[in-house]
């Protein structure tokens, strides 16, 4: 392939032949990921289904199944309505910025062993990075809508994505000072041996704080005020339709998927198995990353909408002063005779 | 011909020259925060054509993913006047065009012949992480300017609350640990009372 | 390894000590009631008292590094730092009771005042254009807050915001005077700098535009024409107790970074900043005293003394020889004692419904209050540099030095512009003691204010009587810090 493509582009061909192959990386996570984000959906519909008594979509397909397929071709076919005096350019750029980053987090996610896209030294900072700007397609898509209620549902979020950053960003301090390492495929090498080496257990409280700050900066129930259905409309996309709409959607779900993918990793032990006579495999990581997907649907069904303020009390006075003494806690552990329980 | 990696490099100079450029020329103060965000994101890619993984990401973190949405949040809620803010714009530019002019010459002058007496980097440093080596220098060789940039921005949390912070009267602020730990035996409270139509029958007496 | 980190920490003692306790001083004022409020205030003072211990303790008497020579311990470093914890000593002292009249008397006050005196200790001990840059910054941010601290003050919020912003176009300038200076030697540390210089003299004009920065930087610190217009707003618009501070103990932390950028770091460029500072010493001696005359405000006044004082100590930095060093030592450290009686007095007659800001406020002072009256002209005696104050003594040294070094026609200049700036000062003490009181009413102050006032405003007098004890402290904290 590399001849080849010397041969068409001259001196750039290798450079052009390296990044076709990353495309093509690219595209092999990407897709079923899509299809998972789709059978996420249905999956939530018929988990909240049945623990409301009901019994979820089952018209379409054996069981339903085709309902997620039915959806995506309603959506595309809908027409887009741009709301009067919006900001036309920002109105479509904030559906891209919002999956964009969603998606391209996944580059540096490993699914096995040496199975990853880029394998850069700093991979969990790059991760922090990307989640960190999925907030501006929120905030770009409420200003931009020129709505009140948008606009309130982007403020919502701004100010509640920032805040729990700074507790996730330091749950992730308490993993890296365990792991002694940014790169997340040295990290899950690093809890090798057994459930029991697994990073949950030294850093418990971080593992809490870190997954019900993953629902919040993934906008989930019971953190769902910027949407908040009930109060502000839809929030931040109320003014979107159509396969806009679809795309604030699809990044909803990938981030998800992202925020449970990257608590398996870090405190799940990844695609290690639990018990160390058993092989490891993806399928493990397939397991955990469910679980904890089911955990994210079970809360949406269980817990009542918290009020703004109570989540930023929650944010900035519970968490943070938490992980900080958590990890003043581990460091100080380290350096005594305790210190390998948390290696 | 240019090699691939030049190719990279001017563009991404390019969109961050332009969107510099529209950071300071863009009417809409919305616009120009999120042309700064670009412009940023432009810095990093640089970086990381430089092989500096790790400041292209804290880059992109701490300004894109923090600073600028702080920033865009209070752009988005004030309503700037921007006519106002260009008033006089045309009356001050002819000083502030000269003096920035006389500066730009001198620099120039000073620059053009001259040559800055900086080594290159170290090609060694390139093939260890550049986060470990970061780390390093910053905990060591410098951990002492590093602790008081710490306490600066202690300052500035400090100062902002100080000067900014005051209790309002009517607030409506919910204790909730208090509202957690409530009993019923706060909230009811069981009252032995006689019997109803005694009460009628006194109530009824003291009228008359 | 584990030595030299202690080595380093025992140097570093005193500001670690500043620090832990003004984070003590911020979590204690979460917990205690307002009208408990002296808790703060002696934790405070001991604070004070405790990093004199400290440095006083293992005072050095040779140069030491620390922290990859990034800071320096010695005679200078100790000497300037004692004299800041007294003078911050002496200001939370003096502004306790305006300070309570105008609601101001809050934990946040006594925090930022300690880590704007941690500022001005990394200034004083630094030897490298980082730590310079860092420790002005620590300093500076704290003050802009400090000044709008009285936030519904409308006129200290107005002055705090110039300040702030001519503040931070001025930190900018530093900097980037500083990044050339780094282009140029490719270090930041300034023994380094001088070593370089002084062995390779490379690129001049990328040095002497740095040089160039780098000296408009610490004008405007220091508030030497042409960079001195924030000086008489500020102190106008900020309350006096923190007119008080900026007027006082950061003036001898800018004057530290002075003499170790100057006389240590570009040392070899000696011809270049002489010129320079001779034209902001010149033109702050002229534009202070002569505009003083105009002023009707105090405070404003006072603003422009202080250009003038600062125009004297440059003189003795100009004249580039260790003597002139120490004279400008003595003189920037007896100016902060002057200016702290000045302000306290100030802030006596100053009251709960009345804040006293005008010239005429000062009329039959002596009617009112003989002792206070007597105190203010002692201190305008100082300052108008009469012997046989501490201040006459300072002027002279610094001139003498400037003599020494050449300067015979800028000598004479500076004599007579000292005569003009009596004019101001004696029109104080004519209006105390010849005219009569536009206020009745007596002034009153807490006991220990009244002692430790009258025992500072007499200091002025009894180091003026006998200099030499405190001259010869000068001039070895000097020679023993610059070879």
């Amino acid at each position: 392939m590399e001849a080849l493509m010397t041969f068409i582009f001259g001196s750039w061909g290798s450079d052009i032949a390296k990044t076709l192959w990353i495309l093509l990386k690219i595209i092999a996570v990407v897709l079923p990921l899509m299809l998972s984000v789709a059978y996420l959906t249905y999956f939530e519909r018929k988990v909240i289904g049945y623990m409301q008594v009901r019994i979820g979509p089952n018209r379409v397909g054996y069981h339903g199944l085709l309902q997620p397929i039915a959806d995506a071709l309603k959506l595309l076919f809908k027409e887009i309505i741009l709301p009067t005096a919006s900001n036309k350019i920002l109105f479509f750029l904030a559906p891209v910025l919002a999956i964009a980053p969603a998606f391209a987090a996944w580059a540096v996610i490993p699914f096995d062993l040496n199975l990853v896209i880029a394998d850069i030294d700093a991979s969990l900072l790059y991760i922090i990075a990307m989640t960190s700007i999925a907030v501006y397609g929120v905030i770009i898509a409420g200003w931009a809508s020129n709505s009140k209620y948008a606009f309130l549902g982007s403020l919502r979020s701004a100010a509640q994505i920032v805040s729990y950053e700074i507790a996730m960003g330091f749950t992730l301090v308490g993993v890296l000072m365990c792991a002694n390492s940014l790169n997340l495929g040295k990290i899950v090498i690093g809890q090798v041996g057994g459930f029991w080496h697994w990073y949950v257990w030294p850093l418990f409280p971080l593992f809490i704080i870190y997954f019900i700050s993953a629902v919040a900066e993934t906008n989930r129930a019971p953190f769902d005020v910027a949407e908040g259905e009930s109060e502000i409309v839809a929030g931040f996309h109320v003014e979107y339709s159509g396969m806009a709409f679809a795309i604030f959607f699809l990044a909803e779900y990938a981030n998800m998927i992202l925020v449970s993918m990257l608590a398996a990793l870090m405190f799940l032990g990844g695609w290690l198995s639990p018990i160390p006579f058993i092989p490891d495999s993806f399928l493990w990581l397939l397991i955990k990353v469910a679980f904890l997907l089911f955990c994210f649907l079970w809360f949406r069904a269980t817990f009542p909408r918290y009020r703004y303020d109570q989540i930023m009390r929650l944010g900035w006075k519970i968490f943070i002063p938490i992980t900080i003494l958590w990890i003043v806690f581990i460091g100080g552990m380290m350096q005594t005779s305790w210190g390998y329980l948390f290696h | 011909m240019i090699e691939f990696k030049d190719f990279v490099f001017y563009a991404l100079s390019f969109v961050l020259v332009a969107s510099g450029l529209s950071v300071i020329t863009s009417r809409n103060p919305v616009t120009a925060a999120l042309s700064l965000v670009l412009a940023f994101f432009n810095a990093a890619g640089i970086w990381l054509l430089l092989q500096a993984e790790f400041l292209a990401i804290v880059l992109v973190l701490v300004y894109v993913g923090a600073v600028m949405v702080l920033f865009l949040f209070v752009v988005m809620m004030l309503d700037i006047n921007l006519d106002k803010l260009r008033e006089g714009f045309w009356d001050y530019l002819p000083m502030a065009g000269f003096i920035g002019l006389l500066m730009m010459v001198e620099m120039v002058l000073v620059f053009k012949t001259k040559e800055f007496n900086l080594s290159p980097v170290d090609d060694s440093l390139k093939s260890i992480s550049n986060t470990e080596v970061i780390g390093n220098t910053l905990y060591s060789t410098y951990v002492l300017p590093f602790e008081l940039a710490s306490v600066v921005l202690l300052i500035a949390i400090v100062s902002a609350i100080a000067l900014t912070l005051r209790d309002r009267k009517d607030s409506k602020k919910i204790n909730s640990s208090d509202q957690i730990n409530i009993k019923r035996q706060d909230r009811v409270r069981l009252v032995a009372m006689k019997s109803e139509e005694k009460y009628v029958k006194s109530k009824t007496k003291d009228r008359k | 390894m584990n030595e030299l980190i202690q080595f380093d920490l025992s140097l570093i003692m005193p500001e670690i000590f500043v620090l832990s306790m003004a984070m003590v001083v911020l979590m204690t004022d979460l917990f205690i009631k307002p009208s408990s409020r002296w808790i703060i205030y002696s934790l405070s003072q001991l604070t004070l008292l405790g990093s004199t211990y400290l440095t006083g303790k293992d005072f050095a008497e040779e140069t030491q590094f620390a922290f990859s020579n990034m800071f320096v311990r010695d005679g200078l470093a100790d000497f300037l730092k004692m004299i800041s914890y007294l003078g911050i000593s002496l200001t939370f002292l003096y502004s306790r009771s305006y300070m309570k009249d105008r609601g101001l008397y809050r934990g946040e006050y006594f925090a930022l005042v300690l880590f704007a005196l941690l500022g001005m200790m990394i200034m004083i001990s630094s030897h490298n254009m980082l730590l310079v840059y860092m420790g002005l910054e620590l300093l500076s941010l704290c003050l802009y807050s400090i000044t709008a601290l009285d936030r519904d003050n409308q006129k200290a919020t107005e002055s705090a915001i110039k300040y702030f912003v001519l503040g931070a176009l001025a930190s900018g300038l530093l900097l980037y005077g500083m990044s050339m200076i780094y282009g140029a030697t490719s270090s930041l540390d300034i023994g380094i700098i001088s070593t370089t210089l002084f062995n390779h003299p490379t690129d001049h004009s990328i040095l002497v535009l740095g040089l160039v920065f780098v000296l408009a930087g610490l004008a405007f610190k220091l508030g030497a024409v042409p960079f001195q217009m924030w000086v008489p707003d500020v102190y106008e618009g900020a309350p006096s107790s923190i007119a008080m501070l900026i007027s006082s103990v950061p003036k001898l932390a800018a004057f530290a970074i002075t003499i170790r950028l100057l006389a240590d770091g570009l040392q070899s460029m000696i011809i270049d900043w002489k010129e320079m500072l001779l034209i902001m010493a010149v033109l702050s001696i002229s534009i202070g005293n002569i505009t003083a005359i105009a002023q009707k405000n105090i405070k404003r006044m006072y603003a422009y003394s202080t250009i003038s004082h600062i125009g004297f100590i440059l003189f003795g930095v100009m004249s580039g020889s260790l003597n002139g060093y120490a004279s400008s030592l003595f003189y920037v450290a007896s100016y902060m004692l002057m200016t702290l009686v000045s302000f306290a007095i100030l802030m006596i007659m100053s009251n709960k419904n009345f804040e006293c800001e005008l010239i005429e406020d000062f009329k039959g002072l002596n009617k009112r209050s003989p002792w206070y009256a007597f105190l203010m002209l002692i201190v305008m005696l100082s300052m108008a540099g009469i012997p046989p104050t501490i201040g006459f003594y300072a002027k002279f040294m610094v001139l003498q030095a400037a003599l020494e070094a050449g300067f015979v026609g800028f000598v004479i200049y500076a004599v007579m512009m000292v005569l003009v700036g009596m004019f101001y000062y004696l029109r104080i003490v004519k209006l105390m003691y010849f005219d009569e009181p536009k206020v009745k009413g007596k002034i009153e102050a807490s006991l220990d204010v009244q002692w430790v006032l009258s025992l500072n405003a007499l200091s002025l007098l009894i180091i003026g009587l006998v200099p030499y004890t405190f001259m010869e402290a000068t001039t070895q904290a000097i020679s023993l810090s610059l070879n």
